[in-house]
């Protein structure tokens, strides 16, 4: 019975949506008490695998083998009632429940609940792995890291013993991710078996003990993480050798473009979302944003740009010889003044771009104010799309097909083409590559060097630190909406950066 | 300006527990996710089916020869309002949850759907009953007022005044009470409630719990339909005696939908709200302000209502919100 040392064995797995193969013919293999790391650039069908272990979807052909019994498994509660526990990359929680209701969400059991017997096992559980939880905290008071306890003690109480973890150090910090490997290793140690969905290949070696690759929905082998390094890992992942190297080009003659004081913003919630932020931007260089997700980011460039009220403080812009404080002006008039200004957010079909219009309709968005007369001029824009696929090699079947349907890494080049179009002297983006694939990204560094090189002040949100700490020539961290520090990433290391991204009072006061 | 409390009271309890009814109704849909604005159809439906199936025991009783019970009349009527609401319900439902139809197109259309057909039965069996329909009198007495513990007569003033405020109402009022105390126990303190709440708050992770959304979906739905059904039924039953008038419901079914905002999704502060609104549709009767005319007193819940929508939206709050995923449809295999 060689079959029955694996908790999952997974065969000829297909999964299409529509016409996108999703998944073509994987297999895979999990080991009983080990580490298997599932590694794949996005859109490789990791998740989409994973969620049919989980219940989520439903293969369209193949076998699944649970401790060597052949399974079907049609729903989430099917898969717990295997021993199958997914962490979902987004948080699968009820906001304004607690911890506890959202742990004994589903479960079978008396009419009435029976919340303290739940606490009681929860500090069980909390206990017995190091966790730190309360259990009736409500989750909308909770931080990232607390929420991923809960889902992670969520399956640990339906007694999960394969655990799925999708992408869970995306929202961690570098210290919060050190901690959770921790969890992880002590997890494995009592006989779980774990595989944890990532694209980070450090993570990878450090702590997994066999990594499985997919690569575009197809599986290509399983290494023993030992004999395996980045740069074999990558190779396997994209299907070549590429330079894993981001550039970092020097450029003289630094100029100030962009001067941001004491900038206060009030998000929705009315929480101050932006506190006393004061930075400079210069031309010619990256600025760099880190911070945990949610510290800020979004309301800070969205003040910039205009869109976001601003209570206090100022941001100068470069016009001419002078600077102009925008605070209070509206979007187009920030445009008029002559202040070229690129935002480009992080929600690029939501903010950025409109899906269903093409690529000529969402160029029209930015310039139709430009064309006088009642009739729309399509002629121009529809040259500068042509521009635009031409010189930044975009796969469309043409400039009338919907931007929705273009994929990640094409609909970023239009976003991103269309605001470089209009020659910017401030550049803003917001997690550029969230969602593209190795290849696509690269690209769009080459982009923001070449505008770097031109003399635009380029500020870059990004969400990966590795990325962050090569392409950027300064990183401005903000933590809780305070700029808690802006540091040279070359004379600084990943972790003084993780530092300052969860940096508390406590530490301030000390400073202070 | 002067006014009788008492009678004030009364006269809002009675007014106020169809909206009860109705709001009850809609805040157990809406806790599924679902916003159903058929509210005013299936009241509509309700009031129609109760009249109609009352009417029709009481006449196959008397071609029978038989003498026509009260109570049994009441419960033809009481089933077959809450079979209306839930079938208008069902059909919504499977619009909207199994073909995933856009749920406000869905509501309107079932309220279009429910007023007319239900004035159309009404004025039909009006002209078959021989120019308008009405029920017997042991129909009639089963939907009067009781006289709870026997205290009506009462030597003691005060017991005759605590009689009058609380133990005189129809069944239908303690019913109603009994629903909304049930209700919020439920989502309180019950397993299968705490599911519901987290299958209208978020269907997704209702799902990964292993909780069946469609089914929560659709019971929901469909009991809380049945239920604004039998607001429909006091329509017909009490205010309007057993006697089908045209257009009865009389837009309470939208009243409803805002006292569910009103009332935070709360059953217990809906009871409260289902006062207050009762008192303001029948203030005119009761306080009398010289000179204020009779159109400013027909217009006082709805101008309420915009009031109370403009307070409920500046306030925020999260945990006295609707439930998130409401309007939406959910799909699981959506990308």
């Amino acid at each position: 019975m060689e079959q029955t040392q694996y908790a999952v064995a997974m065969q000829g797995i297909t999964k299409t949506f529509g016409k996108t193969v999703a998944n073509n013919n994987v297999s895979l293999s999990l080991r009983k008490g080990e580490i298997l790391a599932l590694l794949g650039e996005n859109g490789s069908g990791k998740t989409t695998l994973m969620n049919m272990l989980s219940g989520i979807y439903f293969p369209d052909s193949g076998e699944i083998r649970i401790h060597g019994e052949p399974v079907t498994i049609r729903s989430p509660k099917e898969a717990f009632d295997l021993g199958i526990g997914m962490i979902h990359q987004h948080f699968k929680l009820v906001d304004v429940l607690t911890a506890a209701e959202n742990i004994v969400l589903g479960l079978p059991g008396g009419i009435e609940l029976d919340r303290k017997t739940a606490a009681a096992r929860i500090s069980e559980i909390s206990g017995k792995y190091g966790f730190d939880l309360d259990p009736n905290k409500k989750i909308y008071n909770m931080a990232v890291s607390e929420k991923q306890t809960v889902e992670i003690i969520k399956v640990l109480y339906r007694g999960a013993d394969i655990l799925i973890l999708d992408e869970p150090t995306a929202v961690l910090t570098p210290q919060e991710s050190k901690k959770l490997f921790d969890v992880l290793r002590a997890m494995k140690a009592d006989g779980k078996s774990i595989i944890i969905i990532t694209h980070k290949l450090h993570e990878v070696l450090d702590v997994s003990d066999r990594v499985a690759i997919l690569r575009k929905g197809e599986y290509i082998c399983t290494i023993e993480t030992k004999e395996a390094t980045q740069q074999s890992l990558t190779e396997a992942m994209v299907g070549r050798s590429i330079s894993l190297e981001i550039e970092r080009p020097e450029v003289e003659n630094k100029t100030e473009m962009l001067k941001v004081e004491n900038l206060t913003c009030i998000n929705a919630e009315g929480v101050q979302a932006v506190k006393h932020a004061t930075f400079t931007a210069y031309g010619g260089e990256i600025l760099g944003v880190a911070g945990v997700a949610g510290s800020g980011q979004k309301e800070l460039c969205e003040a910039i740009a205009g869109l976001h009220h601003a209570t206090e403080g100022s941001i100068l812009y470069k016009t001419g010889d002078g600077f102009e404080n925008v605070v209070g002006c509206k979007v187009e008039e920030i445009f008029k003044k002559g202040i070229s200004l690129a935002f480009v957010p992080e929600d690029r079909l939501g903010m950025g771009l409109v899906g269903s219009l093409d690529m000529v309709d969402n160029m029209l968005i930015r310039s139709y104010k430009d064309h006088k007369g009642i009739f729309v001029d399509r002629k121009t824009p529809k040259k500068v799309c042509e521009d635009l696929i031409e010189s930044l090699e975009i796969v469309t079947p043409g400039t009338s097909t919907p931007v929705r349907r273009l994929s990640g890494g094409n609909v970023q080049k239009v976003l991103l083409g269309r605001e470089i179009h209009y020659n910017p002297k401030v550049l803003m983006v917001a997690y550029p590559v969230r969602g593209l694939d190795i290849n696509s990204s690269f690209k769009i560094y080459d982009l923001l060097n070449e505008q770097k090189k031109k003399g635009v002040a380029v500020i870059f949100v990004g969400e990966d630190l590795d990325v962050l700490m090569e392409i950027s020539d300064r990183i401005m961290v903000i933590c809780g909406g305070e700029v808690s520090g802006i540091v040279d990433p070359r004379e600084c290391t990943k972790e003084d950066v993780g530092l300052l991204m969860v940096k508390t009072g406590r530490e301030k006061e000390a400073e202070a | 300006m002067s006014f009788d409390f008492i009678s004030l009271f009364v006269a809002a309890v009675l007014a106020g527990t169809p909206l009860l009814l109705g709001t009850l109704g809609e805040i157990l849909t809406e806790k599924s996710g679902h916003l159903n604005l058929g509210v005013e159809g299936m009241m509509f439906m309700g009031a129609v089916t109760s009249l109609a199936a009352s009417y029709a025991y009481e006449q196959m009783m008397k071609s029978a020869g038989f003498a026509a019970s009260g109570f049994v009349s009441l419960l033809v009527a009481l089933v077959a309002a809450f079979a209306a609401g839930a079938l208008c319900a069902l059909i919504y439902s499977f619009l909207t949850v199994t073909l995933r139809a856009d749920q406000n197109v869905t509501g309107l259309t079932l309220t279009i759907f429910g007023t007319g057909l239900a004035n159309f039965c009404g004025e039909l069996l009006g002209k078959s009953a021989g120019g308008f329909v009405t029920v017997s009198k042991v129909t009639k007495a089963a939907f009067s007022q009781l006289d709870l513990f026997g205290l009506k007569n009462s030597a003691s003033p005060f017991l005759q005044t605590v009689s009058k405020l609380f133990l005189q109402y129809n069944w239908m009022v303690y019913f109603a009470i009994v629903i909304a105390i049930v209700m919020a126990w439920f989502f309180k303190r019950s397993r299968v409630g705490l599911n519901l709440r987290a299958v209208g708050e978020n269907p997704a992770t209702a799902d990964a719990a292993g909780i069946n959304v469609t089914r929560y979906k659709y019971l929901a739905t469909v009991i809380g339909g049945g239920i604004c059904g039998i607001g429909g039924m006091y329509m017909s039953m009490v205010n309007q005696s057993g006697v089908w008038v045209h257009n009865c419901v009389a837009g309470y079914g939208w009243l409803a939908v805002a006292l569910v905002i009103f009332s935070t999704w709360s059953p217990l502060r809906g009871l409260v709200c289902g006062l207050i609104f009762g008192a303001f549709t029948i203030m005119r009767l009761y306080v009398n302000i010289p000179g204020l005319a009779m159109q400013i007193y027909d217009m006082l819940p709805y101008a309420a209502t915009i009031l109370v929508l403009i307070i409920t939206s500046i306030r925020q709050s999260r945990e006295h919100a609707q439930p998130k995923s409401c309007g939406t449809n959910y799909f699981r295999e959506e990308r």
